[in-house]
C-alpha cells in the first residue's frame, strides 16, 4: 500500500468514523442534559421557542448597526473563508466525485479555475485571520491552544489542495495523499476543537432565542 | 474530603469544592451549550463597556465563561476520562473573582454581538453562586444580601422605618400613601435606594398611582424588590426576598405587583423569581412604567407638555434584556416634546456601569468612573442638560460619576417628572374604586 492508497483507504475512513461518531456523541450528550424550563410568565405575544430560535438563528447571520464597525473585519473576513470553504468543498468537481462515493448523488461543479481562484482567496483569508489574532491584544488574550490547532488543521487542506493543483514540490501523487491526508487530520480533530461551532451555533443560537423572546426582548 | 484551602499570605481560606459543586449542579443543556460554543472571535469585547472604558484585553467578555468551563471540563471531557483534563483551582477563581464581581453588569450587550449567541450574564450569575459558595466576592456586595435577609433591605429599611420614612414623606408632600391597606389591587414595592436616597420618588410613585385612581398599597410584609441575595449569587437569600414579596401579595389579594425605578428588581422579580422559587408566581409583575404606560393607554394618565430638554438612559434589565424599552417611549411621547434619544439607545443603549451590584462594590468605583465617560460622551452628543433613567440604581450610579467629575449636567427619574406634569385639573376618566 503505498501513501495515496493509505490516505484514501484507512485515514480516510478513520477520519470519517471519527468525525460521525464524534459529533454524533458530543451533540447527543448536550441534548441529553436536561433543559432549563422558563417558569415566568412569558410576555404577551411572545413568540413559542422554536419560532424564536429560528428567528434567532436567521437574524445573527449578520451583526446589528450598532457593532458594524466593531465586528467589520471579523465578520467579512469570516464570512470570505467560510464561504469559500463551502464553495471548494461543494462545488469543487474532485470533491463533488468524493462526496458522490460517500453519499449516493452528485451535482454540477464549477470550472477549475473559478475553484483556484476561490481558494487562493480562501488561504488568503485564513492567512488574514491568524495575523489579526496575533495581533489583536483581545484575541491574544483570549486565544488558547484550540484556536491554533484549529486554524492549522483548516489551513492545510486549502494550502495541501493549492500546492496539488499547482503540482509544486512532489509529485501530483503525494501531493494528493498528503492533501487527502489533511482532511483526515481535519475530520479527526472535529469533534474536539472548536469546528464543532458549525453545528453548535444553531443551538446556542436558538437557546438565547427562546430565552430573550419570552420576555419580548428585541435582540 | 476537605478542601477548604487558607493561602499563605493570610487571605481567607475558600472552599474550592464547594464552588466547584455549585458549577457542575447548574450544567445545563442551556449553559453547557454556552460553555462550548465560544469560538474565541473576541467579538464581544467592543460590546463590554468595562473593555471600552479600560481596553484592558482582561475585561473581553468571553473570558467569564472559562471558570465555569474549566470545573465542566475537568468533569466530562475526552481529556477528563484519562485523568488529564485540569481542576479548578483557588488561584482560577482568586485570579477571576473581579471579572464575575467588580466588571460584569449583567447587562447583556455582550449577547446581542456575539454571533454565537453566548449569553455570558447567564453564566455570570451562576458563577456568582459558586463563587459566593467558596467564600469569594466583594464584602460590602455579601453585606448587602445579608442585611436584605436580616433587616429587609440592604440598606437596612426595616418595617419600622418604612413605617416611619411613609408617614414622614405623607405628612410633607401631602399625599396619600397606604401601608398594609387590608385589600388592594397593586402591591406597590420599592427599592431601598429610592427609599433612602431619593424619597421624593416614591411621592412620585404615590402621586401617579393617586391620579389614576389605583387600588393600590405598600406592605410592611415585603417591600424592598432589589434583590441582593441574586445579585451576590446567595440563592437563599434570593428565595426569601421573594417569598416577603409573595407573601405580602396574597396577604393584600392584589393581582399586580409593580416593581420602582429598578432595573435588577424587575429583571429578579419578572424573569427569575419564579425560577427561583420553582413555582409560576400567582400574579403579574410589571415594572412602574410597564404600568403608567398602561394607565396611560386606558386613559387613566394626564400630563402637562413638557418642554426641557431632555434624553433618556434605557436601564439594560428593562429595555435590552427586559422587553419593556417601547413602553419609556411611549409615556414620552406627546408629552416630552423636547426628548432627545442617545446613540445608541434602546436596546443598544451602554450601560450604567453599576448594574448586577456593581453600584454596591466600594471597590469597582474607579471603574465604574472610567465607565461612565461612555454616558456623558453620548449625553453631551445630545445637546441636553438632563439625563433621566427608569432605575435608581442607575441614577445613584450615575450621580456618584458626576459629582467625582463635577459634570454640570442633571439626572432624575421618569417617575418624579411624570409626576411632577400631573394634569389633575382634569380628573382622569376611568378611576377605580
Ligand atoms: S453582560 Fe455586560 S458587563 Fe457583563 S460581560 Fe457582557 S457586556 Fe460586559
Ligand atoms: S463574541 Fe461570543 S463567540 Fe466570540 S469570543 Fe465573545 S463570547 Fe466567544
Amino acid at each position: 500500500m503505498d501513501l495515496l492508497d493509505f490516505a484514501r483507504g484507512p485515514a480516510l475512513q478513520i477520519g470519517l468514523y471519527v468525525f460521525a461518531f464524534g459529533v454524533a456523541f458530543r451533540l447527543a450528550s448536550l441534548l441529553l442534559l436536561p433543559r432549563l424550563k422558563d417558569l415566568s410568565a412569558a410576555r404577551k405575544g411572545a413568540p413559542g421557542a422554536v419560532v424564536a430560535s429560528g428567528r434567532e438563528i436567521i437574524r445573527r447571520m449578520w451583526p446589528q448597526s450598532v457593532y458594524a464597525e466593531a465586528t467589520r473585519f471579523t465578520t467579512i473576513n469570516g464570512y470570505i473563508f467560510h464561504l469559500g470553504l463551502a464553495i471548494i468543498v461543494f462545488l469543487g468537481t474532485p470533491h463533488i466525485l468524493f462526496l458522490k462515493g460517500l453519499i449516493g448523488v452528485s451535482w454540477p461543479g464549477l470550472p477549475t479555475n473559478i475553484i483556484n481562484g476561490v481558494a487562493v482567496i480562501t488561504f488568503l483569508s485564513l492567512i488574514a485571520a491568524l495575523v489579526h489574532r496575533l495581533q489583536s491584544p483581545v484575541l491574544k488574550a483570549i486565544s488558547t491552544a484550540n484556536d491554533y490547532i484549529t486554524w492549522l488543521v483548516t489551513m492545510l487542506p486549502v494550502a495541501t489542495g493549492l500546492l496539488a493543483i499547482s503540482h509544486l514540490g512532489w509529485r501530483y501523487e503525494t501531493l494528493l495523499a498528503v492533501h487527502i491526508l489533511s482532511i483526515a487530520v481535519f475530520l479527526i480533530w472535529f469533534p474536539f476543537g472548536k469546528l464543532m461551532h458549525a453545528f453548535l451555533i444553531f443551538l446556542s443560537r436558538g437557546t438565547t432565542g427562546a430565552h430573550l423572546a419570552h420576555r419580548g426582548a428585541q435582540l | 474530603m476537605s478542601t477548604m484551602t487558607s493561602p499563605a499570605d493570610g487571605a481567607k481560606p475558600i472552599d474550592v469544592a464547594a464552588a466547584t459543586a455549585k458549577l457542575l449542579g447548574a450544567t445545563s443543556g442551556n449553559m453547557v451549550t454556552y460553555l462550548q460554543s465560544c469560538v474565541h472571535c473576541g467579538q464581544c469585547a467592543a460590546a463590554c463597556h468595562f473593555y471600552q472604558a479600560t481596553k484592558d484585553p482582561r475585561h473581553t467578555p468571553a473570558l467569564k465563561l472559562r471558570p465555569m468551563l474549566k470545573a465542566h471540563r475537568a468533569k466530562s471531557s475526552p481529556l477528563a476520562w484519562i485523568g488529564l483534563a485540569p481542576a479548578l483551582t483557588e488561584r482560577d477563581l482568586r485570579e477571576t473573582e473581579d471579572l464575575i464581581f467588580d466588571t460584569c453588569t449583567m447587562c447583556g450587550r455582550c449577547t446581542q454581538v456575539c454571533p454565537m449567541g453566548i449569553d455570558v450574564a447567564s453564566i455570570v450569575q451562576i458563577s456568582r453562586q459558586a463563587y459566593a459558595a467558596a467564600g469569594l466576592g466583594p464584602s460590602d456586595l455579601m453585606a448587602a444580601a445579608d442585611a436584605s435577609r436580616d433587616k429587609g433591605s440592604p440598606l437596612g429599611l426595616t418595617p419600622e422605618k418604612l413605617e416611619e420614612r411613609i408617614e414622614w414623606l405623607a405628612d410633607e408632600n401631602e399625599v396619600d400613601i397606604p401601608l398594609d391597606k387590608a385589600k388592594a389591587d397593586v402591591l406597590l414595592t420599592v427599592s431601598s435606594i429610592e427609599t433612602m436616597k431619593y424619597p421624593s420618588s416614591i411621592v412620585a410613585m404615590a402621586k401617579l398611582m393617586n391620579h389614576a385612581g389605583v387600588n393600590w398599597t405598600f406592605s410592611s410584609k415585603g417591600y424592598e424588590s432589589t434583590n441582593f441575595g441574586y445579585l451576590a449569587g446567595n440563592t437563599s437569600v434570593a428565595r426569601v426576598m421573594i417569598e416577603r414579596i409573595v407573601a405580602a401579595t396574597a396577604a393584600t389579594g392584589a393581582k399586580t405587583v409593580v416593581i420602582p425605578e429598578c432595573g435588577h428588581a424587575f429583571g429578579v422579580m419578572r424573569y427569575a423569581a419564579a425560577n427561583i422559587l420553582g413555582r409560576p408566581l400567582p400574579f403579574e409583575v410589571r415594572h412602574i412604567t410597564e404600568y403608567l404606560a398602561d394607565l396611560k393607554r386606558q386613559g387613566r394618565l394626564r400630563l402637562k407638555p413638557m418642554a426641557d430638554a431632555f434624553t433618556y438612559h434605557d436601564p439594560c434589565q428593562i429595555s435590552r434584556r427586559g422587553g419593556a424599552t417601547a413602553d419609556a417611549r411611549y409615556l414620552l411621547d406627546g408629552f416630552a416634546t423636547d426628548f432627545r434619544e442617545m446613540s445608541p439607545t434602546g436596546n443598544f443603549n451602554w450601560c450604567c456601569g453599576g448594574g448586577g451590584g456593581v453600584q454596591a462594590m466600594g471597590r469597582a468605583a474607579d471603574v465604574r468612573h472610567k465607565v461612565f465617560k461612555i454616558k456623558m460622551d453620548q449625553v453631551e452628543a445630545t445637546g441636553a442638560n438632563t439625563l433621566i433613567s427608569a432605575c435608581s440604581n442607575c441614577r445613584l450610579t450615575m450621580d456618584e460619576s458626576k459629582a467625582h467629575y463635577h459634570w454640570p449636567h442633571e439626572i432624575g427619574s421618569l417617575v418624579e417628572i411624570l409626576a411632577d406634569h400631573l394634569d389633575d385639573t382634569a380628573r382622569p376618566a376611568a378611576a377605580a374604586e
